[in-house]
């Protein structure tokens, strides 16, 4: 996700068109409210570290459309030509990939951030990779043929309904998003190649639980719903319904709002180095960490992390209680233990402590 | 549905299948059905149809290399997937379609280029259509219980295609925009989905009709085609609880309805467009099967224990890869190598030598093995005056179970027998949030219709059997059954029926659990016992920490 990372090698960087069939997604600027979940994945685009980031809400409430709307609102990314897992530099090219066809290795390409659809029902193969028959059958050669992981190095996983995903998958893509490096060892093949992505799951929690040991992995996460007053249930419609029947009148304006927020995203990200971190504010993280009875420090580090992202995007260059407020819900409420009894849930609850502990 | 929804059904699909998503028929194969679909034909859509296996594999849809043909001519053969090209592709037993399936589906329709007709066959309750696609489907079309045949006279095909030619220009009016919003709120339908398709059903309708401005008019047909399915159900006699108020569809209820009682609001023409067309009966099914296929849906459906396409790896097993098996490559060629020498011998002169001798013999494929959940069926004895704590109990000892489940694919399906039957309160689901909102208030009190609940219960546990489950009976009562399978007070009848249900029991084979909450155990209990072969728990003071314990216990083993 590094944009920066210009190798010094004398060829220019070329652009890449891909004029895909059809029309580009719903502008991102163009969802009505739906603010935390659009700061959240914002925040992703800003600092990667923060982790994946877990929508939680009902069918038609826009979660696939934000997610898909993240692919042309994102920066573009320096990739060397070719190369399967979108690598920044030719000597990140993995070992197996270097007689790939398609791969040239002195020239570099400027493309979109990949945003890669896991689907429901992918087999392991897709998703890890697996061996490529067709070479094992035509050529004779063990080689490799990257899945799904692959295409998400450097970008976002999405995975719609993401509680109803197959616990043998889960724990594989736990393993990957952790390490950051797929490893398979299966039909023979021993291969390796990093895969950072930032994973996005969304669901609705009718539906089914997501294990805690799941849920804790996820940087952020939020709860979104349909918007509650008419007027705004009213601009989503008539939004949508201008981008599927008057597309070419719709487009240019939230497109050119788009590239405001990408300046902004590029600018915080440079900003983020720069934030200082006073001692209060990390009281104020463990404070509030404590208080909740958050099992663990993957709480206190996420706050921190998307409390700095938050504030860069906001050109602070001191990290303030204000920041910690606004990101601490998103940060916090899946790492409660969960209380069968509460009926409020665990978003109220953390609201309620940030009130008490950070007045 | 009358013959003029229909129609109009028709004609909207027929004019922009993609742009309208799809079509949910709900219908049994019948010769009607099979009218109806060749009507469609007949409107020459704009997009070939296809026809989908209800079983579909990955490769068939998005195409991909065909391994059988590869290895006998030693050049890779691929196949074109189904999905390569735009279509109309017709779904089969879409109510047996499996969750990943219908992801991919759903992913599908996002594009709007294709458009799925899902064929609902759905007879038993708990089983549906996965909401999934359900939401992206902008049509509704109910032929159960319709006679027609001569009624579907073809469609003007001049009609369909002016009204074709006319749609890019057809304009819809800011105040009827609101209108479908306050309409869908009043539903208390949350998706965003179910408007958007509302103005596509009601844009096509009004373009049949040679305009380019929508009507109100427009607006109500389309209403009744595209919201009635996703209405929640209303007028509940026997939900003592009101539906979830959560996520703030309350307050916007409350906010419209107060709106609609000032001036009359022709979103109310809608709202009762859209209710007209469903009986809130049948409304009240398919709600019913919706958030049952929910819950269910997650383990997909009728997964044998032995498959080959879901958890870990077993060892290869000799045999052609069929529909949806996979080749196992290294052990096919494994299986082949010892024989290349002495096949080489004796093939044909004129054969290569670097080539490789695979014969159908050789061919392998993957197994997997497959963790099949576990269903906890809990029937509850509400009667008597002690039911209102039991049931309390109940409910906590299943919402602990469920808090602790999700590391464990563990489903709890909740009924309670009292008064004159018993009621399915908690259909099997994995989601607390879910049971809470269905457990939010039990009625108890009345007589002992214990022969009912068995039967529920059996037929609760039968269900998630043949949805690939392995379900578990625990049955919480004083064993004092009362009342017969037709409500009546006949205690000798009630008996014997009981009696006839515990050995049906017996003999499906499936785990039973006898909770006995009596202050002293008596016979009748323990012969029932005996008659279900369950194993037996006194607990003269249930609580709901004690129950999920041994619940859990009985889960386990």
């Amino acid at each position: 996700m590094n944009a920066n990372t210009v190798p010094q090698s004398a060829s220019p960087i070329r652009k890449l068109n891909i004029k895909k069939s059809g029309r580009a997604p719903f502008p991102f600027s163009a969802i009505v409210g739906q603010d935390d979940m659009k700061t959240a994945l914002i925040l992703t685009a800003i600092d990667p570290s923060i982790g994946g980031v877990l929508v939680f809400g009902d069918r038609g409430t826009g979660k696939s459309t934000a997610v898909r709307a993240l692919a042309a609102l994102l920066p573009e990314i320096d990739a060397v030509d070719g190369c399967p897992v979108n690598s920044a530099r030719p000597e990140q090219c993995p070992e197996w990939a270097k007689d790939w066809p398609g791969l040239s290795r002195n020239t570099l390409v400027r493309k979109p951030t990949p945003v890669i659809d896991l689907p429901l029902g992918a087999s392991e193969d897709r998703v890890t990779g697996a061996l490529d028959i067709e070479r094992a059958i035509a050529k004779g050669e063990k080689s490799f043929q990257p899945g799904l992981l692959a295409r998400a190095n450097r970008g976002y996983l999405y995975i719609d309904e993401v509680n109803l995903l197959e616990d043998h998958l889960v724990d594989l893509l736990l393993d990957v998003a952790q390490s950051g490096e797929n490893v398979v060892e299966r039909d023979g093949l021993s291969i390796r190649h990093a895969a950072r992505f930032v994973l996005v799951g969304s669901g609705n929690p009718e539906e089914g639980d997501l294990r805690p040991q799941l849920l804790d992995r996820f940087g952020l996460s939020v709860e979104i719903t349909s918007p509650k007053d008419i007027d705004s249930r009213v601009e989503v419609i008539k939004r949508r319904d201008a981008y599927e029947t008057a597309y070419d009148r719709f487009m240019p304006e939230w497109q050119r709002k788009d590239a405001q927020l990408r300046a902004t995203i590029l600018k915080a990200r440079d900003q983020l180095s720069l934030i200082t971190t006073p001692n209060t504010a990390l009281h104020d993280c463990a404070a509030l960490c404590i208080a909740l009875g958050s099992d663990g420090v993957r709480g206190e580090l996420t706050l921190l992390r998307a409390a700095r992202a938050f504030a860069a995007s906001e050109g602070a260059d001191t990290l303030e209680r204000s920041h910690l407020k606004r990101v601490a819900t998103m940060a916090l409420s899946h790492r409660l233990r969960r209380d069968p009894l509460d009926e409020a849930g665990s978003s109220a609850r953390v609201q309620r402590v940030v009130h008490e502990i950070l007045p | 549905m009358s013959h003029a929804v229909l129609k109009s059904a028709l004609a909207v699909f027929a004019i922009d299948p993609a742009a309208i998503g799809g079509l949910w028929l709900r219908a049994r194969a019948s010769p009607q059905r099979q009218a109806f679909l060749d009507c469609l034909a007949a409107c020459s859509p704009p997009l070939p149809i296809t026809r989908l296996a209800p079983n579909i594999s990955d490769d068939a849809l998005f195409g991909g290399l065909d391994a059988a043909a590869t290895l006998s001519i030693e050049r890779p053969v691929f196949r074109s997937g189904l999905l390569d090209r735009d279509a109309i592709l017709v779904l089969p037993m879409a109510e047996r379609c499996d969750p990943g399936l219908a992801a991919r589906l759903a992913q599908i329709l996002d594009n709007k280029r294709h458009s799925i007709i899902a064929l609902d066959e759905a007879a038993e309750e708990g089983e549906g259509v996965p909401p999934a696609l359900i939401d992206r489907l902008g049509l509704f079309v109910n032929l159960d219980g319709l006679r027609f045949k001569s009624i579907l006279e073809p469609i003007e095909i001049n009609a369909i295609v002016a009204a074709r030619a006319l749609l890019p220009k057809v304009r819809v009016p800011h105040m009827l925009v609101t209108e479908v919003v306050r309409a869908c709120a009043e539903l208390a339908i949350i998706s965003a989905r179910a408007p958007i398709l509302t103005l596509t059903a009601a844009r096509a309708l009004a373009a049949l009709s040679g305009r380019t401005m929508v009507e109100r008019d427009d607006l109500t047909q389309a209403s009744a085609l595209t919201l009635a399915q996703r209405a929640a159900p209303f007028d509940e006699p026997t939900q003592s609880s009101p539906p979830p108020e959560e996520d703030g569809t309350e307050p916007e209820d409350a906010s419209t309805q107060s709106d609609s009682l000032e001036t009359k609001l022709p979103s109310e023409i809608m709202v009762e467009a859209a209710r007209a067309a469903l009986p809130p009966e049948i409304l009240k099914l398919l709600v019913d099967a919706r958030s049952l296929r929910n819950t269910v849906g997650a383990s997909g459906s009728g997964v044998s224990v032995i498959g080959n396409r879901r958890g870990r790896p077993l060892a290869p097993r000799r045999g052609k890869p069929q529909s949806h098996q996979k080749l196992d490559l290294i052990a096919t060629l494994r299986a082949a190598a010892p024989w290349q020498k002495l096949r080489r011998k004796f093939a044909q002169t004129d054969a290569q030598h670097d080539r490789l001798f695979i014969e159908s013999s050789d061919f392998h494929v993957k197994r997997n093995k497959v963790h099949s959940d576990r269903v906890l069926v809990f029937a509850v004895d509400a009667s008597g005056s002690a039911a209102v704590a039991r049931l309390a109990e109940a409910k906590g000892a299943v919402e602990q179970l469920l808090a602790r489940a999700y590391s464990r694919r563990d489903h709890v399906a909740l009924l309670s027998f009292r008064g004159a039957q018993a009621e399915l309160l908690l259909p099997p689901t994995r989601s607390l949030v879910l049971a809470k909102n269905r457990l939010r208030s039990l009625p108890g009190g009345g007589g002992t219709p214990l022969a009912d609940g068995l039967k529920t219960a059996l037929e609760t546990a039968l269900r998630a059997r043949s949805k690939g489950m392995t379900p578990t009976i625990a049955i919480l009562t004083d064993g004092k059954g009362n009342v017969a399978l037709d409500g009546s007070g006949n205690r000798a009848l009630a008996e014997q029926q009981t009696h006839t249900l515990a050995r049906a029991i017996r003999a499906t084979g499936i785990a039973t659990l006898i909770i006995d909450v009596a202050r002293r155990p008596h016979a009748q209990l323990t012969h029932l016992t005996q008659l279900m072969g369950a194993r037996y728990v006194a607990l003269s003071q249930a609580n709901a920490k004690h129950l999920s314990a041994v619940l859990g216990a009985t889960l386990e083993g």
